[in-house]
Formats: structure tokens, sequence, C-alpha cells
């Protein structure tokens, strides 16, 4: 613990000067005004004004906030829908570079969290993807599930096949293969741990919500390699999943 | 003297194929360029020359604007909270003791945020296990108590805070649920939270947290199934990045 405080300590301290030291960002006032809030949310009052025309630094960005110097000194919170009305000293609109659905089309990283059910016991997923094209992905997934009777742990490694990929809700195919942990409850009588690898097919649909964030669901026919004589088929229904891309 | 025949012969094959090789790699190039820029310069004057009386080859004013360069402002993004906390987990049945955990939180919007916690505790002994004297119902090993949660949270209510006269703190009320795992007596148990916060922030990148979380599961230590609630109250320190 105190090694991770110290490092938390280091984390803060080399991260403040950088922000500070960056003076070039400077632009233009283009609206009438803009108001400076205290913080970066519009429950946070208005406290100061700056008028058209005089240049202002921005300092750092929080979600859709900008943390501006003025030329006095004076530091406070811009919404992003005012920062777009300023201007560049080049005299252009200021590019905030957007995750937009442009880039929804062009993403290449995205990584999220889905919650749902694996044979009748809770499911925790989390995965992480990169796509090489706009409809072929290859995506690493995390499982833990959490049963009755088992517990088990999953990692597998898939192809995932988006069929219209500009469309904000498509359907994809996903296709895989990885290995799970299978560990009974302690409360079983000689129930042994169990390493087996699985294979997958499964498809699901994924919806592109706004900015940088994707809703998903799917569902996954899952074929376990026991050791004996007969496979294991086991349905995973993932009701919901949150994911963003980067 | 068949040994220098073959020799000789390797190294004409060997020069044959290095030297256009040479060439296509770029350096055997150089000496050209080296040599065509002389004679560029030595006919310099004619080609000057020849271009202004050809018309239209040569602007009749030169610019003397130097072009600025543009630099895009690359804005710092603080999206990422990073902390530690520490406080009191009450695990039912089983006594009150001290949690300590780690935090990582994205601010989706100045609305919402994902969160992911991993926090552990160490259970006590049942009142059944001190007052029977018989032997107890789990080992030390198994008292470890160990989560994780992934939750989502909602700022509610964000506001100032003000101390004394002169100044005033950015803060926020905030409410939180998710799933994850807790590894208690043994096995993994699918964990709901539910919980509210209130972060003040006494610095634009700092934050101090005081939360309050309820972590429910089923568990069938004691014969039956049953749900438990496990309270949790902690103070924590967060970092902005």
């Amino acid at each position: 613990m105190p090694r991770l405080l110290s490092l938390l300590v280091l984390l803060a301290l080399f991260s403040t000067p950088a922000a500070l030291a960056d003076e070039s960002s400077r632009i233009l006032v283009a609206d009438p005004f803009i108001e400076l809030h205290t913080g970066p949310g519009r429950g946070y009052p208005v406290f100061h004004v700056v008028e058209r025309g005089r240049e202002i630094t921005v300092v750092k960005r929080r979600t859709d906030w900008f943390q501006v110097r003025t030329e006095r000194g004076v530091e406070g919170w811009v919404s992003r829908q005012q920062m777009v009305a300023t201007l560049e000293p080049t005299g252009e609109p200021l590019d905030l570079q957007e995750p937009q659905r442009e880039n929804y089309m062009s993403r290449r990283w995205q990584a999220g969290v889905m919650a749902g059910d694996y044979a009748g016991a809770s499911l925790i997923s989390v995965f992480g993807g990169y796509a090489f094209s706009d409809n072929l992905a290859i995506e690493l997934t995390l499982n833990h599930v959490l049963g009755d009777f088992s517990n088990s742990y999953s990692a597998t490694l898939g192809l995932m096949h988006v069929f219209v990929p500009e469309w904000r809700l498509s359907p994809y195919f996903t296709l895989g293969t990885g290995v799970i942990h299978i560990e009974p409850k302690s409360t079983l009588v000689r129930a042994v741990d169990r390493d087996d690898q699985i294979g997958y097919v499964g498809g699901g649909l994924q919806l592109y919500l706004t900015r940088r964030f994707m809703l998903r669901t799917e569902y996954r026919n899952n074929v376990i390699f026991t050791s004996r004589d007969d496979n294991e088929e086991v349905d995973e229904w993932k009701y919901l999943g949150f994911a963003f891309f980067f | 003297m068949e040994v220098s025949r073959f020799r000789l012969l390797f190294l004409i094959v060997a020069v044959t194929t290095m030297l256009p090789g040479c060439a296509a790699l770029g350096v055997g190039g150089e000496p050209s360029h080296e040599t065509a820029y002389p004679s560029a310069a030595a006919s310099g004057e004619a080609t000057e020359a020849t271009a202004q009386s050809g018309p239209g080859e040569s602007p009749i004013i030169e610019p003397q604007v130097e072009r600025r360069e543009i630099r895009r402002a690359r804005i710092d993004t603080e999206d990422f909270e990073l902390g530690a906390y520490v406080g009191m987990l009450g695990i039912e049945d089983f006594e009150s003791n001290a949690v300590y955990g780690a935090r990582l939180a994205y601010h989706l919007t100045e609305d919402f945020f994902l969160e992911a916690t991993v926090g552990r505790s160490h259970a006590g002994r049942t009142s059944y296990e001190k007052l029977s004297g018989s032997a107890d119902l789990l080992t030390d090993g198994e008292r470890d108590y160990t989560y994780y949660a992934l939750s989502a949270g909602w700022n509610a209510l964000p506001g100032e805070i003000f101390i004394g006269k002169n100044r005033a703190y950015n803060t926020a009320f905030y409410l939180v649920a998710g799933i994850g795992s807790t590894h208690f007596a043994g096995d993994d148990r699918f964990t709901v939270n539910g919980g509210f916060g209130y972060r003040i922030l006494p610095a634009d990148s700092i934050a101090v947290h005081f939360d309050v979380r309820d972590h429910l599961y089923d568990i069938d230590l004691l014969g039956e199934k049953k749900i438990v609630n496990n309270l949790e109250a902690h103070l924590g320190l967060s970092f902005f990045f």
C-alpha cells in the first residue's frame, strides 16, 4: 500500500507541471462572451466572463468541459458548446477532434464490459478488440462465471465480423476458441478443478450510442472439449454490455 | 591456377550482381546527383534567362510572406481518476473490520462515470463461534475477504462547499450501482453493490471521497442459502489524470 500511494503521489507530481507548461494552446474568443464556471459541470456557478476578441489559454479538459486561463490569470471551466465558437490564432475555428459518427467507422481499438447468464450462472465479461478492417476485428474476452455449484474463468480469442458497420444498429457474427478453468464450490465433496479447451460460435447486436460509446448484446454457443466421452455445450447470453472505442 | 580462375569468375559475377543492386538501393545514385547539381548551377543563368523570356513560367511577384506554422492544440484530457481508500466493512455474521482498496474511474460525461474497485478485508469470528466454544466455521485463510466491483455512477448533486468566508470547493453527491464478485469462505460469489458517495475537490486534480456501499450476495455457509448485506463506509483519495 505505501508503494501504491507513493506511486500515486509521483503520478500527480508529474502530470500537473506538464499540464501547466503547455502554453501553446492559446485561442481567441469569437462568441460575444464566454462564461467561466467554477467547476466542470452545469451545476457549478458562473463566476467570470471573457469578451469577444480576448485571448485565453486552454489548460486541460475533463469530459465536455475545458479549463481555461484568461490574460489576467483567472482560471475557470468552459463548456464544449462555447469552446466550439472559439478561434485558433490562425483564425480557423478550434478543432476539438471530437469522436463522432465518422470516427465510429474508423475506430480501431475498443473495450468494454458485459453482464449476463452462463448456463444458469451469473456472468461478468470484460473484452477488448482491435479492428483491422471496417468489418473484421479480433477480440479477447475474459469471463468470470459465478454459479451455485462452480465458478469458472475463461479467456477466449476470436474473430468478430460486423455485417453493416455503417449502420447505427448492426448485427455481427463471432467465432473463436479459448480455455476455461472450472472450480467447483468448496462445499461440494470430492470435486476437482479442471482446465478445458473451448470453442464458440455466436452473434450479437452492436448499437452506436453517442460520442465514443456503444451498447452491445451477444449470444454464444460454447463447446467445452472435456476429457470425458462427451463434449459439453453451454449457452452464454450476454444481456447488456457497454463499450467505448478509441 | 584453377583456383584463381574460379576466384576471378566469382568476382565478376559478384560485381555484376552487386552494382545494379547498389543503384537500386540508392547508394550508387548519389554521385549522379552530385554531378547533376554543378551542371544545373552552371546552366543556371541560362535557364533563368530562358524563364524570363518564356511568359507564365515564373511568378511576377515573389511573395515575401513566411507561412505561419500551425500547431494544433493538444489539450490534456483528465477523464480518469485513480485512487485508494480505507474504511470499515461489516461482514454479516462475521464482525466489522478494516477494509482497504483501490479505485479507478472513467468519467464519461459530466453526469456519468464508470468505476472499478478492488478491496480487501479480513473477517472476524461469529458470535456462535465465540459462545459455543466449538470448532471454528472457517479457517483463518478462508476469512480473507476480497472483492471487485464494476459500477456505473451518476453525479446527482454537483455543487460547492463553503469553508469559512473565502473558500469554496467543488463537490458532487453521487449514486453508484454495479456488479462484481466477492471471494469469501473459499468461494467466489456474484455480488451486487449499490450506494452513494460524496466527492470534494480541494484542487482541480485531487478528490477526497466519502463512500457508503452495500454489497449483496447469496451464501449457503450455514446450511441454508440466504442473502447477506455487507455494509461498507470508506474514505478515499484520488487523482485525476
